[in-house]
Formats: structure tokens, C-alpha cells, sequence
């Protein structure tokens, strides 16, 4: 009976994993860039769980829906402006931004709102009835299901026909990659709004008061913090950086926008957080360009249908040998 | 042993359940007699087939019958990592899919592998899972609460990916003609085939009582108490000398043979298997089972997953909604009532009350809400 369990590790002549490595080789820095541009739309989406883990010691299960809502809301905006799926316009520069722009805002606005209303509704309750850790997370899962739900009763199973505002054309070559136009605005729009999240809760007032109650909330509430507005400014904050990711991800995969879409790149977001350290802003941005181009290479070299379990495997590793990620956790920490 | 009721806290004592309170202090003999003829009519079901309950014309009751069993085993098993033990998994279809891949490379012809009976690849199937609990086990379950509960979840996602990606594995074409038990009917056809569910359903519920007696006798073992200490205070029993992490492993183990027992089962019902039924969803509706009827309490997780698979095969009006309908009653549950429909009972601790009547005379009153309760003051004296 041993030869036949050989059998199955070697079916049919073949191993169960192949290695393409010339593939690999050539493509390296088309990967690498390819894999940059994704990286930063995951660390947009990781920043979303580092502040809200950060402040609430909560893993927000469902912020994968809270930007696969943005996600809509592109798709939705451009419908309504008239864009059909399938041929791409001619645009002027101006009006071209003119309509990035207001995706932007409605993606932004929509995911903004989603997360502050899963805050009211699943996890201010249950705050307020000093529920433990974990029951959080299953509420966190029932509302993930809830706003899934919805969607999928709403436009069904299939991922809505990509939009196209802009064709992905090489701007310049690096290292013989082309780099695109899309790639570009992606990572520098991206890196822009973390710097921007960076300032904000390090420089400003409001900022203050996230690093208080993310170190000490009780000291925090007597030092006359309002814990709530802060809980709240969060998952706001989370939200619109996820609105801005989910035009970026429409940007660069139009076929984002269904039902299910969330979910993976949201288990990848957190794994961008946590490979970076849960809980640090500088962290996220690391971790997800990590990731990004891990998973490039992973599927290189393994092939397309390995880029997803690169990314959990990942996930298991980091988690097993460094729970608190490259750089730690450090929200909280107080810096001048 | 009788019990006498508590004098002195008479308004706690009215807090109590009054059933459960009741029921456990029956005299063995008693209870088997309300048991046995319950059980009798369990078996029955799919024969009596009673017009409120059955779930025709929409759905075939005999495999809404087995389908219903086979949740509640696997409400079981995840009841030892999650109820038991409060280790979140929720990757446990990884486990489920582990135990159905098993039977199916080891009995259909569409695998390469030596082919053995069903009887002989059922033991294995749970062997080969417990293995893998072993493997996910080991590294991860140093980890706790959140962090775990996202690693299982990775895990049951990796085991999805391997069987879409692996080719031995035949991604979504899959194995056809899954082996099933031995047996025929008087005309020489098979006992269990793939259209009957009754005979499936009686495989299913006896292994259901075997694995209860089991598992029952774990829980009231030393390996048990263990995991109730670990549930409610993890670094307490640390500190306490209990060897917390092997128990932790022994829980993930125990609850991944039953996960691979009832993917087993399952395979050979349905006699195809393939990588579209092991996704995170399914993952959650198991663990939506066992949180709704209340983690910890073997009669709650039984009721949890009669509610979450019978429900919808009786309403199937409802059907489309389900996910939404127990994404919203997780969310209301949590808020409400946080330990389930029945909170865990735990039977320790009644009997430590009933040593503190022996001793002093007097009731202690303790609370025997489950682990994911929130400590009220009031409830505990």
C-alpha cells in the first residue's frame, strides 16, 4: 500500500507544486512594481484595522466590508455619471481627475459612514455592557455576514462589469517593467494619504487624544478626552482610508466590486498589519507593500492559483514566529 | 443524593434555570426513563416523517434529517475547541474537509490510491485529522483570542486553496462515487446510497450518542476541568501548575477527529466531493451553531445546530436569507444575551456547591453562565 500513497504525492508524473523560476527571473521587476502598486492599496485598507486595534484592542472583522462598500460606491458614482461598462473614454486631463476626484469623495463618504454605523450599531452596545474580547469578534463576523448579505441580496452573486475611466498604459520603464499611469497614482495617492493619516494622528489635537486612548483609556477619559468621539473619529478614519483604497482597487482591478470581494483582500489587509506590526500607522504601510510583492512573487513562481494561500501562509508564519509584527505595536506609545 | 434547595438565597435561586436544575438532580434511573423513549423517537423521525416537521415538498426530510445530524456532530466536535476549551477556531471546515478529502482518496475511483472499505477509512479519515490538528496545533496555539482565531481562519483557508491548487486533489471536477457503508436491502441494492437518507441518518445519530458518552466523559475527566480552567482564566491555570498548552493541543486534537468524522460521513452521503463546499462561510455557519445555541452546553450546541441547518431546509422561503438571518441573530445574541441560547452549565461547579451545603450547610452561590458571558455583579456572591 506505500507505493500507492507515493502514487498520490507524485500523481501523473508531476509534484504537487511546480517551480517556474526563469518565469520568476524575468518578470522580477515587473512583479516588484506590479506588486508595490497592490501592496499600497493593502496597507490603505491595514491602516483601517491598525487604528481601530490600536485604540479598541479589536480585530474589525468587518472592515473588509466597510471597502468593499467604497467599492460600490465607485462602480456607482461612474454608472450614474454615465460611464458604461466596457469601452474605455477618451477623457481630458481635467475632467479626468474631475471624476477620479468624485469617486473619490463618494467612495470615501460611503465607507466613512459604513464603518461609523457598524461602530454604533454592532460595538458601541456591547462596549457599553463591558462584553469580553471575544464576543466582540463574533459580533464583528455577524455583522460581516449582515453587510455581505445585503449586497448579495441586492445585486446578486456576480461581480458587477468593470468601469474603466483611464487605460492602464506604461508611463516609463524601470529596470525594463513598464511602469503604468495607473500604478503611479496608485502608489503616490496612496503613500500621500498615509503621510496625511501619519500627520494627522501625530501632529493634531484630535490625533492627541487617539494616542491617549489608545495608551491609557481610563487616564485618557479623565484627562478629559471624550473616548467616544475618538472611538468614533477612528473607525472614520478607517473608513475613508478604505474608501480610497476601493477606488484604486477599482482602478487597478475592475471586476472588483462583488459581494465577496472584501473578504480576501480584507484577510490580506490584516495580514499587511499584522506583518508590519497591528497598531502602528508606519507598520501598515511596510506590511502591505511586503505582502504585495510576496504575493507577486509567490505567483511567479508558483503560479496563479498560489497568490492567495502565499498571503495566508504569510499570515501563519508571521503570527507563529512574531506576533507583534516587524516594527510592534506602538499607537499608543507616546511620542512628541 | 438528594438535594435540597437553598434556604437562604431564595431569590438567586430563582435565577437559576429551573429545568436544568430539575433535570440534574433526577436520579439516574429517572432521567434514562425520559431519555430512552426521546432517543426511540430520534431514530423514528425520518420514518414517521410528522407533517409540521417535515420539510416536503421543498426538500427530501430523510436527508434533511441527516443533514440536520451532521451538523450537530460537527457542533460537537467544534464545541470541544470552542465551548469547551474557548480556543476560537474558525477554521474548523478546514478540519471538516480534511476528514472528507480522506474518504474520498481513499474510496472513490477517481483516485489513484489503493481503494479500502468505507468501515476502514472512517478511523482513518479521523487520524489523518487529528494529525492535522496536531500540525495546526502546535505552532499556533501559543497564540490567543483574536490572534488564534485569525490564524485558524488562514488555516481553513490554506486547506480550501491546497484542494483547488493541488492536482492529485482534483480541484472543483472533484471525486465521484464516494464509498458508504456496507449493508444491502432485501432486492440487493445498496443500504446507504445517495438518495435515502434514513440510513445515513441512523449511522449519524448513533455516532452522535457514541461521541457524546465520549466527550461527556472527557468533560467530566481531569482533562476537562482542565479546559474550563483554561476557558476562564487561561494565565490563572498557567499559574495554577496546569500544563495549559498540552491541554489546549489535546482540545484541538479531540475537536479535529470529530470535525473529520462528520467530513467523512458527509463525503460518503453525498458521494462527491469537491473544493466548493469547505469555504469560510460554512466555516462560520458551524460556529454560528455553536455560539447561538450557547458555547459550552452539549444540549445548546445540539439545539444551535438544529436551528442553523433545519431552518432553513424546512423555510425554504428563508433559505436565500439565511446568512443574512444569522449574521443578524449573532449580532442580537452577542448584544443580549452573550452566552447563547443555553448558557454553559457547568456541572463542576453545581457539584462544588453541593460540597459547600455538605460542609457547611449553606448554598455558594456561582454563576453558571457560559464563558463568553459578562461578569455581572450580582451573579457571582
Amino acid at each position: 500500500m506505500t507505493h500507492d500513497l507515493s502514487s498520490l504525492v507524485l500523481a501523473q508524473g508531476d509534484s504537487w507544486i511546480t517551480f517556474d523560476v526563469k518565469g520568476f527571473l524575468d518578470q522580477f521587476w515587473a512583479n516588484t512594481i506590479d506588486g508595490l502598486a497592490y501592496g499600497s492599496i493593502y496597507a490603505l485598507v491595514a491602516l483601517g484595522y491598525t487604528l481601530v486595534y490600536g485604540v479598541l484592542k479589536l480585530i474589525n472583522f468587518a472592515h473588509s466590508e466597510v471597502f468593499i462598500y467604497g467599492a460600490y460606491a465607485v462602480w456607482f458614482t461612474l454608472f450614474g455619471l454615465g460611464f458604461r461598462p466596457g469601452d474605455t473614454p477618451e477623457l481630458p486631463v481635467f475632467e479626468l481627475i474631475g471624476f477620479l476626484l468624485l469617486a473619490l469623495l463618494a467612495a470615501m463618504a460611503v465607507s466613512g459612514g459604513t464603518a461609523v454605523l457598524l461602530e454604533r450599531v454592532a460595538y458601541r452596545p456591547l462596549r457599553k455592557r463591558g462584553a469580553p474580547k471575544l464576543v466582540f469578534l463574533i459580533t464583528a463576523i455577524g455583522a460581516s455576514f449582515v453587510l455581505q448579505q445585503i449586497l448579495f441580496i441586492w445585486r446578486g452573486g456576480n461581480a458587477e462589469q468593470g468601469i474603466r475611466l483611464m487605460r492602464n498604459e506604461p508611463v516609463f520603464k524601470l529596470f525594463g517593467a513598464d511602469v503604468t499611469n495607473v500604478t503611479i497614482i496608485t502608489i503616490i495617492a496612496s503613500v500621500v494619504l498615509m503621510l496625511a493619516t501619519n500627520m494627522f494622528v501625530n501632529r493634531t489635537k484630535f490625533g492627541r487624544g487617539i494616542r491617549a486612548v489608545a495608551q491609557d483609556p481610563d487616564t485618557a477619559t479623565l484627562m478629559g478626552v471624550n473616548k467616544e468621539r475618538v472611538i468614533t473619529l477612528t473607525f472614520l478614519i478607517g473608513g475613508l482610508l478604505a474608501g480610497a483604497a476601493a477606488l484604486f482597487y477599482m482602478m487597478k482591478v475592475p471586476q472588483g466590486a462583488s459581494y465577496q470581494g472584501g473578504f480576501i483582500l480584507g484577510i490580506k489587509a490584516f495580514t499587511a498589519a499584522v506583518l508590519g506590526g497591528i497598531g502602528n500607522l508606519r507598520g501598515a504601510l511596510l506590511g502591505g507593500l511586503l505582502l504585495g510583492v510576496a504575493e507577486n512573487y509567490g505567483q511567479s513562481l508558483f503560479g496563479g492559483g498560489w497568490r492567495d494561500v502565499v498571503a495566508f501562509v504569510l499570515l501563519v508564519l508571521v503570527l507563529m514566529v512574531r506576533p507583534t509584527g516587524i516594527l510592534g505595536e506602538s499607537l499608543g506609545k507616546a511620542r512628541v | 443524593m438528594t438535594v435540597t434547595s437553598t434556604p437562604t438565597a431564595p431569590a438567586a435561586a430563582k435565577r437559576r434555570r429551573p429545568i436544568s436544575e430539575w433535570w440534574n438532580n433526577l436520579p439516574r434511573v429517572q432521567q434514562w426513563l425520559v431519555l430512552v423513549p426521546l432517543v426511540v423517537l430520534i431514530y423514528l423521525l425520518p420514518v414517521l416523517n410528522p407533517p409540521i416537521l417535515s420539510t416536503q415538498p421543498g426538500y427530501n426530510f430523510p436527508i434533511a434529517m441527516f443533514e440536520v445530524s451532521r451538523y450537530a456532530l460537527v457542533a460537537i466536535g467544534l464545541n470541544i475547541v470552542v465551548g469547551q476549551a474557548g480556543l476560537l477556531d474558525l477554521g474548523y471546515v478546514g478540519f471538516f474537509a480534511v476528514g472528507a478529502y480522506v474518504m474520498a482518496l481513499f474510496t472513490s475511483p477517481d483516485s489513484t490510491l489503493h481503494k479500502l472499505p468505507f468501515l476502514i477509512v472512517l478511523p482513518i479519515a479521523m487520524v489523518v485529522t487529528m494529525i492535522f490538528g496536531v500540525i495546526l496545533g502546535t505552532p499556533t496555539l501559543r497564540l490567543r483570542g483574536d490572534y488564534l482565531a485569525i490564524v485558524t481562519l488562514g488555516f481553513g483557508e490554506i486547506v480550501r486553496l491546497l484542494a483547488d491548487n493541488v492536482d492529485p486533489l482534483r480541484g472543483n471536477s472533484g471525486f465521484q462515487a464516494v464509498g458508504h457503508p456496507p449493508g444491502t436491502n432485501a432486492d440487493g441494492s445498496a443500504l446507504f446510497n445517495n438518495s435515502d437518507g434514513t440510513p445515513w441518518y441512523w449511522l449519524c445519530v448513533t455516532v452522535i450518542i457514541i461521541v457524546l458518552f465520549l466527550v461527556g466523559n472527557l468533560e467530566r475527566s481531569r482533562v476537562g476541568r482542565a479546559w474550563v480552567a483554561i476557558r476562564d482564566d487561561e494565565d490563572a491555570a498557567e499559574i495554577m501548575g496546569l500544563p495549559t498548552y498540552k491541554f489546549k493541543i489535546f482540545a484541538f486534537v479531540s475537536g479535529a477527529a470529530v470535525g473529520g468524522l462528520s467530513g467523512a460521513l458527509y463525503a460518503g452521503q453525498l458521494g462527491f466531493v469537491n473544493n466548493q463546499k469547505f469555504d469560510v462561510v460554512t466555516s462560520m455557519l458551524f460556529l454560528a451553531a455553536v455560539i447561538l445555541g450557547g458555547a459550552g452546553n452539549k444540549v445548546g450546541v445540539l439545539l444551535g445546530a438544529i436551528v442553523v441547518a433545519y431552518v432553513p431546509l424546512r423555510f425554504q422561503a428563508i433559505a436565500e436569507y439565511k446568512y443574512l438571518i444569522f449574521g443578524l441573530a449573532l449580532i442580537i445574541l452577542m448584544i443580549f444575551r452573550p452566552q447563547g441560547l443555553l448558557g454553559a452549565r457547568q456541572r463542576l461547579l453545581t457539584y462544588g456547591r453541593q460540597a459547600y451545603q455538605r460542609l457547611l450547610g449553606r448554598g455558594e452561590q456561582i454563576s453558571s453562565d457560559g464563558s463568553l458571558a459578562p461578569e455581572t455583579p450580582g451573579e457571582k456572591a
